[in-house]
């Protein structure tokens, strides 16, 4: 009878390892695309058209990485859930739009829709939304902090910050829809083998790239960024090594600000500039992150390209509008069978 | 004294009898306290609506209804978050679950003319307390499917689930429009015992009942549906105050505390915790159904995340988390506040207008700030809110714990 | 002049008191023990000694300097580095990359400093890529030590260096010790293997229930009867 017993429970143990385990995790995700393919498919939508929406899935996966990183270095480094990173990048779209405002207006650059002025407006707007998270990180996390707060009443602070970030936006600009330029619709163009894409589409992609590679070179050549991954993977062990955590916590913020506010600009560009657009992208940046494992910079870029694929791809069939629920039937999938994400380490969270 | 003004007290004595008897000094007898508390409750009822001018009077009740609803919100919150610490940031979900599940089962399908501007998945026609009571189910089963995979897991994976869940229940109810009408309005939820104001009366309650109504006059109802809000609210609380004050209570309290130190095995842990949110999840579910018909007509706009999750934790923390009466005053506190401020910005409009002339149109978003920063100064200086938690008597051994 | 003194130390965590008038100093150039039954308050004699618990009375001086509840960086950079006795490793980092943490507070280049610990423990040099979280528990303690070496500190702070490693690996482990003691380097180390590190020590510390019991040379606590029964099960 315990024979019986322990046997069962051997397996049910068995199942549950396989089940959570990495390769399963990458099946699991790999079967859910290929199940809406075959889905679209069956409802004849070409091949092409998939193509494309893949090709398109990769650059939201760029914009959702670019918050995606930052949000992941500051959960892991600060222990802080950042309930304003959407609303940070809302901040940076915002920003550059305030930039703009200042520049002379030129001529589009090639076959983008932008002139060099946004570029500018990128450059002067990303280290304001750093500048912006430090502040408050200054504030109000560093007090709490000193109180020894527990890690949902700092959730609870960055869910205030995310308000009231957002309510100064609302005051500053209003509650309506802008772009950063009207009135130059750019058409798309073929890339190849049928795939339509708009070039500003690929500009995106390919500056969220460069960022990337610039934030791997920064986390794996410098001393800072050595000693951030240092403090995300162990921040008592970090203090008594003896790096300044202070100074770790303030380039945290200012590299994720700085990525967060990137890609709020960046998913201006591509669609329209709204005061809820960060808060929309929350969840989508969130399932990114615990998919590739909470303080994991590269695995949050994983995250952010699978997601971004899945939502593109899922909008062949489904609402567009239920991109970010797509999303959440991710994070559920991955909270049920792995919660530590693909990279992270059975046990640890 | 006019009829008129007579029923409008009683009615109003309902809030406030109840306030009043939890205010007579504890010496006195349990009896003489009702009676002493009733009566004042009723005099205070009769006062105000004798000596405040009618239109201040319609807007204070409203205020008041919207309040309640509110507080019982609040007291769901506190179940999950006070007394059990468990972080749910996706309020708006069980919030319009709640309301919408209660519209759907009291309406009837719209036919004829009406079916080409309304659709809904099905219509009931049920009572009012049937709808209120589907509305628990709903939020509950709801709870418990969002609950179930991520409980287990750290405190911060159920506030990103509870966000995720409360965006993907504001997209359906936005986007499918056989459900409960899309992105239109869902009209017509009926308003419960607003026979008492029509002529016609309630053919249900008896005739000595409908003769005491008869004065009631149809912008008379505000007065009905705040002595309804007012007794869900107070039934909420007792039933909680008794639950808090139970094991069950103190088990949960255990839980928040320190899991380790509750001596208790994981499957426990995680089952009380489960039964917290879901418990809270249904009280929430209970207030949407009270906002569905006090509002007649309901869309999904009316569940963001402002209104619905963010105010009511500020409602909560200013309260103070543990307690169910600071949950209610909370409510009422920041609620006036969130109305107050409009006057004020109101006032303020001259000179938003002088610093820009877009900024009076903006004006209502200072009121998200200043909401945005009460929330946390409440949680950098008043992490226990205006109140705190309550110290608990045992009824068993008389010692106060903490 | 002693190197390390704590006199009197009264301390413990939140409103718990753990240890009570605690004495203990260090002097150049020695190997310190501290032994004790567990819960005596080793650890936390040790996480005192570095400056991670206030004293609550009495004081921790390095040197002349009182440093009780000074942040860590400073005490590192007076020349005291610590190596816990759980979770001492960077996982993600590689070995070289732990290597550098450890001198997080200098700014000129490091390169000798890394060939010095990796002439210690040639088997860092051999792994220096590979990822810290990879390693076996006895390469994670050379990891830690190396790491804790960097700064090239004058008293170094050993929290249990034996803790879960095999027989072999605690004889290779307590060599290395002797090694860095050699070189110059001052050790105080909390230990549960009493009977290895008395014959390691130059002298020892007795804790037992948060207070001073006995202290000597490691020898004659070797030899005492009161320290056998205690301890080494004689």
């Amino acid at each position: 009878m315990s024979q019986v017993v322990s046997t069962r429970m051997r397996l049910e143990e068995r199942v549950k390892r396989v089940l959570g385990s990495r390769g399963a995790l990458i099946a699991l995700l790999a079967l859910l695309i290929v199940a809406m393919w075959l889905l679209a498919a069956a409802q004849g939508i070409p091949g092409q058209r998939l193509l494309s929406l893949l090709v398109r899935g990769v650059m939201l996966g760029g914009i959702l990485a670019l918050g995606a990183i930052g949000l992941s270095l500051i959960f892991g480094v600060l222990r802080i859930p950042n309930f304003a990173h959407g609303d940070m990048m809302t901040a940076g779209a915002y920003l550059a739009l305030l930039a703009l405002s200042f520049l002379p207006l030129g001529a589009p650059l090639g076959p983008f829709s932008f002139g060099y002025e946004l570029l500018v407006a990128l450059v002067v707007a990303m280290p304001l939304v750093g500048l912006l998270g430090y502040t408050v990180d200054r504030l109000v996390f560093r007090r709490l902090r000193a109180q020894r707060s527990p890690p949902v009443i700092m959730a609870m602070a960055a869910l205030g910050s995310a308000f009231l970030v957002r309510s100064l936006i609302y005051l500053f600009w209003g509650a309506d829809f802008v772009f950063y330029y009207t009135g130059r619709a750019r058409p798309a163009i073929e890339l190849f083998a049928g795939i339509r894409v708009r070039p500003d589409q690929l500009f995106i992609l390919g500056l969220a790239l460069a960022m990337i590679v610039l934030v791997y070179l920064l986390l794996e050549r410098t001393k800072m960024g050595k000693a951030m991954r240092a403090t995300a993977d162990n921040p008592e062990l970090a203090r008594v090594t003896g790096i300044d955590t202070e100074s770790v916590i303030r380039w945290t913020w200012l590299i994720g600000g700085g990525l967060a506010g990137a890609g709020g600009i960046m998913y201006g560009l591509d669609a329209q500039l709204r005061p809820e657009m960060g808060w929309w992208l929350l969840l989508p940046l969130f399932a990114a992150v615990i998919l590739g494992t909470i303080g994991n910079a590269y695995g949050a870029l994983v995250g952010a390209l699978v997601i971004g694929i899945v939502w593109q791809v899922s909008t062949a069939f489904l609402n567009p509008a239920y991109g970010p629920g797509v999303a959440f039937v991710i994070l559920i999938l991955v909270l049920l069978f792995r919660p530590q994400g693909i990279f992270g380490r059975p046990g640890g969270s | 004294m006019s009829d008129v003004v007579l029923v409008r007290s009683l009615l109003l004595a309902i809030p406030l009898a109840f306030l009043a008897t939890r205010a007579m000094p504890r010496r006195l007898p349990p009896a003489a306290r009702l009676v002493l508390g009733v009566g004042a409750g009723w005099l205070a009822a009769l006062a105000l609506v004798l000596l405040v001018p009618v239109g201040i009077m319609a807007y204070l009740v409203s205020f008041a209804i919207v309040g309640s609803i509110y507080a019982v919100i609040a007291l769901g919150l506190n179940v999950q978050w006070g007394y059990t610490g468990l972080f749910n940031i996706g309020i708006a979900a069980f919030f319009a679950v709640g309301a919408f599940t209660s519209a759907l089962f009291t309406t009837t399908p719209p036919t004829g003319a009406a079916a080409a501007f309304t659709q809904q998945a099905f219509g009931l026609g049920a009572p009012f307390l049937v709808g209120v009571l589907a509305a628990g189910v709903a939020a509950g089963v709801l709870a418990a499917v969002v609950g179930g995979p991520t409980l287990r897991l750290r405190d911060d994976y159920l506030a990103i689930a509870t966000i995720g869940i409360a965006e993907l229940v504001r997209l359906i109810f936005q986007n499918e429009r056989w459900l409960a009408n899309g992105p239109q309005p869902f009209r017509g939820i009926p308003q419960p015992l607003s026979c008492l104001v029509r002529d016609a009366g309630c053919p249900y309650l008896p005739a000595p009942l409908m003769e005491l109504f008869a004065p009631l006059a149809p912008r008379d109802y505000t007065y009905v549906y705040l002595a309804i809000t007012a007794l869900f609210v107070i039934v909420t609380f007792l039933v909680l105050e008794r639950a808090i004050r139970s094991p069950w209570g103190r088990l949960l309290r255990a839980v928040r505390e320190e899991e380790d130190a509750a001596a208790m095995n994981g499957k426990d842990v995680a089952r009380a915790k489960l039964q917290a949110f879901v418990v809270g999840a249904v009280i929430m579910g209970i207030g949407g159904a009270l906002y569905a018909h006090y509002m007649v007509a309901i869309d999904y706009s009316h569940f963001d995340p402002l209104y619905a999750t963010f105010i009511i934790w500020v409602m909560l923390m200013l309260g103070g988390s543990g307690n169910n009466r600071g949950a209610i005053i909370g409510a009422f506190v920041i609620w006036g506040v969130w109305t107050g401020a409009a006057f004020a910005v109101d006032a303020l409009r001259p000179v938003l207008a002088a610093i820009s002339p877009e900024l009076p149109a903006r004006g209502p978003y200072l009121r998200l700030m200043l909401i945005a920063l009460l929330l946390i100064f409440i949680l950098l200086f008043r992490p226990k809110g205006l109140i705190g938690e309550e110290r608990f008597v045992s009824r068993h051994t008389g010692e106060r714990e903490a | 002049m002693a190197l390390l003194t704590i006199e009197g130390l009264t301390t413990g965590y939140g409103e718990m008191e753990v240890l009570r008038s605690v004495s203990l100093h260090v002097e150049q150039g020695e190997i310190v023990s501290i032994i004790g039954p567990n819960g005596a308050g080793k650890s936390t004699a040790m996480k005192a000694a570095f400056g991670l618990l206030k004293p609550w009375q009495g004081s921790v001086r390095f040197g002349e300097r009182e440093i009780g509840g000074l942040a860590a960086d400073k005490i590192v950079r007076l020349g005291m580095c610590y190596v816990p006795q759980t979770d001492n490793v960077f996982p993600s980092l590689t070995v070289e990359e732990n290597l550098e943490m450890g001198a997080f507070v200098l700014d000129g280049a490091i390169g000798p400093r890394k060939e010095r610990v990796y002439a210690l423990f040639p088997r860092l040099a051999e792994r220096r890529r590979q990822r810290a979280g990879k390693m076996s528990g006895g390469e994670r303690q050379m990891v830690a030590m190396g790491r804790a070496l960097m700064l090239d500190p004058k008293l170094l702070l050993l929290d249990e260096p034996s803790a879960g490693l095999a027989p072999l690996l605690v004889d290779m482990i307590f060599e290395r010790i002797r090694d860095i003691n050699d070189s110059g380097v001052s050790v105080l180390m909390v230990e549960q293997n009493a009977k290895k590190s008395l014959e390691l020590a130059h002298r020892a510390f007795v804790l037992v229930n948060g207070e001073n019991r006995m202290d000597g040379t490691g020898a004659a606590l070797l030899a005492d009867p009161e320290v056998g029964r205690l301890f080494l099960g004689g």
